[in-house]
This record gives structure tokens, C-alpha cells and sequence, in this order.
């Protein structure tokens, strides 16, 4: 069995996207390890409700690391101190006792606050929407051994789409930066044959729209892969860079 | 035009402007090196890079290199830090993976670009710059020294305790900035991988390194009057 720890929890709360935010302490008393961060939110916003306060706003969804919902910047970490897992899959058990546990929603232009600790994403469905699709033609099937692809290449592209689109990557970036979501969806695409039509169109229209969403120049600092939950690696970046650096040159 | 208007175009002024700096430096160490080993080599070397069209122009277009690296530097610098949002946050840690130099570049590029400004006018501004003006030749305890006396002038610098200091602060600085952009230069390029990361990251640390001690070596040697 996990032990008991108490802790504070020092939460931002923001009324709406234009209000002014603060950070507000909570005191946590005998919460078990085994509890998990979004559990332990749950548990202060019942005892707020029971005192007639006001709840936390958080993002959540699946409570099991895949649908990208979850945001929370714990400690000065997204998704918290632990590595490969999102904020759901994050346990009490990893923090101490009497600590004080901050708690900061994603900090970027392109994520507006809605309130406390809920950001708006879309822009990154307004980015997927700009190319990081592949058409596919209707009327019979096409044999399924049609296009083989080796299993190194389907690995290499599966672990680019392993991304679940939550953001982490932008909110640990000093500069803001989607690089590495972009990069990881262009190349899930990119290296495989069903992406290639619309492969040099795709890379050119998802970074214009990543620049025009206001997103910031990636600098290589590697921090959004150190933070990233599903250890997507910069060499998507490289990718992306090559991707869009001869697409201009074909121009 | 793509290399203003998208973000890795901008990247990528930056990235090439920064390895043909690379490359200048890697000139110039070689030079100051021939320092070490024979002085009037190194006069001849001065000599020939004096006021000679192709020296003059090398000087120009190297000129233009350091503008365009250092206002595309402020301009992403300007938008990444617009892109952060207005909101900060109160508490952050550096992960383990993440060089210190790579956050700080803009902070070691200005401490480079005073350096640089030193180090013009104690080298260039009594070289160069008086043979194209005919101006006055700089005077050392009342003995003229000739524009293309190199050695001599690296002798006079360096037998300055504060000099040497302030030079060896300079060379840290370039390490520091270097060791991030060697490899972040290719990586915007787009050439590398997950292969070719670590040894990018381990030739970008060799390369700096045997850079900024062969320029240590030049000021340290004549510093300590050995030379």
C-alpha cells in the first residue's frame, strides 16, 4: 500500500479568458499514493462544491494517457516531474510529504486561457486542418498488399503518430514553439506512400499556419521532447525541416 | 520571400549564416596559430590580408554576416518571446537533456557581439582601418607599429592582465554559444536524425572545443610572455 501524504497544492484560478488570475493555496490532507493527479483534483473540487466554492476547471477526458486532454503544469514540468506519461497517469506517490505542489495551466499565446486550468487548443486542429490529412479516393478497395512498406518505415511512422496532440510541447518551448506536433504530423505522413500526394502541399500549409496561429521560431533547446508524454524526438523536427526547406526550393 | 516570412526560413538564415561564422573562425584560429610558431609568418599573413581588394571585400561580405545573424537573432528572439504569452510561469525547471547554452543564446551572442566590438578596436582599427584611411599608425611607447605587425599588436594586447581576462570571457562565451549552434545549425537544416543526433551533439563539442583552445592558447601564451 502507498502511504498517506498531506501536501499544498497552489492552484491557478482565473475567471475567464480577459479576467486577471491568482494563485490560491490549498491544503491537502491524507491523500493516498495510489491516487492519481486528476483523482486528487477531483477530491479538492468536491470538498469546494461541498463549501459551496467554486470547482477547479481542468481539461480532462480518457483518464488513460491517449486522448491528449490533459494538460496541468505541475512543479515547472507539463503533465509533471515524471517522464512518458500524461498528468492522468501521474501518481500521488511520486510527490513528498509537506510539500507544495504547483500548479500552472500551459503559458503560450497560441493556448489562451479559458479559465484556471483549461486552455484553448483548437489552434492545433485549425493546423491539422490545413494539411495533416491524406485524400483517399472512393469506389472499390485497393488490395491490401498493393503498397507494401517495410517495418522499419511503418515503426519510424508510428511512433511519430504516436503524438496525441496535448500541447506539452508548446508549453515547455521557451519560444512557444508547435514545432514538434507539426513535425511529428507531417511525418507520420511523409515517410509513408499514402502521404506522398500531398506531401510537399502539406508541409508548406501546416507551418504557415502554425506561424499564423502565433506560435513561436523553434530554437533546438530539446525541451519539448525532454517534456513530451509519448517521447516524441526532435528528429521529426529535422524531418519537417527538410520537408519544408526543398518544398520552397521546388517552388 | 520564404526566408522572411516562415519560421525555419528564418531558421534557416540563421543556420547558415552562423556555420559561414563557423567557418571564418576556423580561418582565423588557423591563423593566430601560425602566431605560435613563427612571428614573421604571422606578418606575412597580416600582410596579406591588409588592405587588398579580396581582403576588403572578404571583410564586407563577413561584415554582412554578423548584421543579417545578429538582426534575425532579435527579430525570432522579439517574436518567441511575444509567442510565450503575457502570463509567465511561476515555477520552472530545466530538464536534464536541455543544454543551458541552447536558453541562453541571445544573452552569450550579446556578451560575443562586446567582445567583438573590443576586438575590433584592438586589432582591426590599427590595421585595416589605417591602411584604407592612411590614418595615423598606432604608437607603442613612442615606436610606430606598422599596420601589418600583427604580432607586435598581440604582444602590446596581451601584456595587459585585464585584456587577457576580458579575452578569455569572450572565448567562454563563444564556446557556450558555439556548442548549441554547431548542431542546432544543422538540425535546422534538416540534417539529422536519431542517429545522427548524438554525433552532431559530440562533433559540435569537439569542434567548438579544439576552436576555442586554439584561440586560448594565442592569449594565453602571449599573455603569460611566454611568446
Amino acid at each position: 500500500m502507498d502511504k498517506n501524504i498531506s501536501f499544498t497544492l497552489k492552484v491557478w484560478r482565473q475567471r475567464g479568458p480577459k479576467a486577471k488570475g491568482e494563485f490560491k493555496e490549498y491544503p491537502m490532507k491524507d491523500i493516498s499514493g495510489g491516487t492519481s493527479f486528476l483523482e486528487m483534483l477531483d477530491i479538492l473540487n468536491e470538498e469546494l462544491v461541498g463549501k459551496g466554492e467554486e470547482p477547479i476547471v481542468f481539461d480532462h477526458d480518457c483518464r488513460e494517457g491517449i486522448c491528449g486532454m490533459c494538460s496541468l503544469y505541475v512543479n515547472g514540468h507539463p503533465h509533471g516531474p515524471e517522464g512518458g506519461v500524461t498528468t492522468c497517469q501521474l501518481f500521488m506517490r511520486k510527490f513528498k510529504d509537506g510539500e507544495t505542489i504547483t500548479v500552472e495551466p500551459w503559458r503560450s499565446a497560441g493556448f489562451p486561457v479559458i479559465r484556471d486550468l483549461m486552455v484553448d487548443r483548437t489552434a492545433y486542429d485549425t493546423i491539422m486542418q490545413a494539411g495533416g490529412y491524406v485524400s483517399v479516393n472512393t469506389g472499390a478497395p485497393q488490395d491490401a498488399n498493393a503498397t507494401p512498406i517495410s517495418k522499419e518505415i511503418a515503426d519510424e511512422a508510428m511512433d511519430s503518430a504516436s503524438c496525441i496532440g496535448c500541447g506539452a510541447c508548446v508549453a515547455a518551448c521557451k519560444n512557444g514553439s508547435a514545432m514538434l506536433f507539426v513535425s511529428a504530423k507531417v511525418s507520420q505522413l511523409a515517410i509513408l506512400p499514402q502521404g506522398q500526394v500531398e506531401r510537399v502541399r502539406r508541409a508548406k500549409a501546416m507551418v504557415a499556419k502554425m506561424d499564423e496561429l502565433g506560435f513561436g521560431n523553434c530554437t533546438n533547446t530539446r525541451a519539448c521532447e525532454a517534456e513530451c508524454p509519448k517521447n516524441i524526438t526532435i528528429s521529426n523536427i529535422a524531418r519537417l525541416n527538410r520537408e519544408f526547406i526543398s518544398a520552397k526550393c521546388k517552388d | 520571400m520564404w526566408l522572411n516570412n516562415s519560421s525555419i526560413g528564418r531558421k534557416l538564415v540563421m543556420s547558415v549564416t552562423g556555420l559561414a561564422l563557423i567557418l571564418f573562425l576556423t580561418f582565423h584560429m588557423a591563423m593566430n596559430l601560425v602566431a605560435l610558431f613563427s612571428v614573421e609568418g604571422y606578418n606575412m599573413v597580416c600582410e596579406f590580408l591588409g588592405a587588398n581588394w579580396y581582403a576588403v571585400v572578404a571583410t564586407m561580405g563577413l561584415a554582412a554576416l554578423f548584421v543579417i545573424h545578429i538582426v534575425y537573432a532579435f527579430w525570432l528572439t522579439l517574436q518567441n518571446y511575444k509567442a510565450r504569452g503575457n502570463d509567465r510561469y511561476a515555477v520552472t525547471d530545466r530538464p536534464k537533456s536541455v543544454e543551458w547554452s541552447s536558453q541562453n543564446m541571445l544573452v552569450l551572442g550579446v556578451i560575443v557581439l562586446l567582445g567583438i566590438g573590443l576586438h575590433l578596436v584592438h586589432f582591426w582599427s590599427k590595421m585595416m582601418l589605417v591602411e584604407l584611411t592612411n590614418g595615423k599608425e598606432f604608437v607603442i611607447n613612442g615606436n610606430a607599429i606598422s599596420p601589418t605587425d600583427g604580432a607586435a599588436l598581440i604582444r602590446y594586447t596581451f601584456s595587459q592582465w585585464y585584456n587577457v581576462v576580458l579575452y578569455l570571457i569572450w572565448i567562454a562565451a563563444i564556446w557556450f554559444h558555439l556548442n548549441h549552434g554547431f548542431w542546432s545549425a544543422f538540425q535546422t537544416i534538416g540534417w539529422n536524425n536519431k542517429v545522427w543526433q548524438s554525433r552532431l551533439q559530440t562533433i559540435s563539442l569537439w569542434y567548438t572545443t579544439i576552436l576555442c583552445l586554439g584561440f586560448a592558447a594565442v592569449v594565453i601564451l602571449f599573455g603569460a610572455g611566454i611568446l
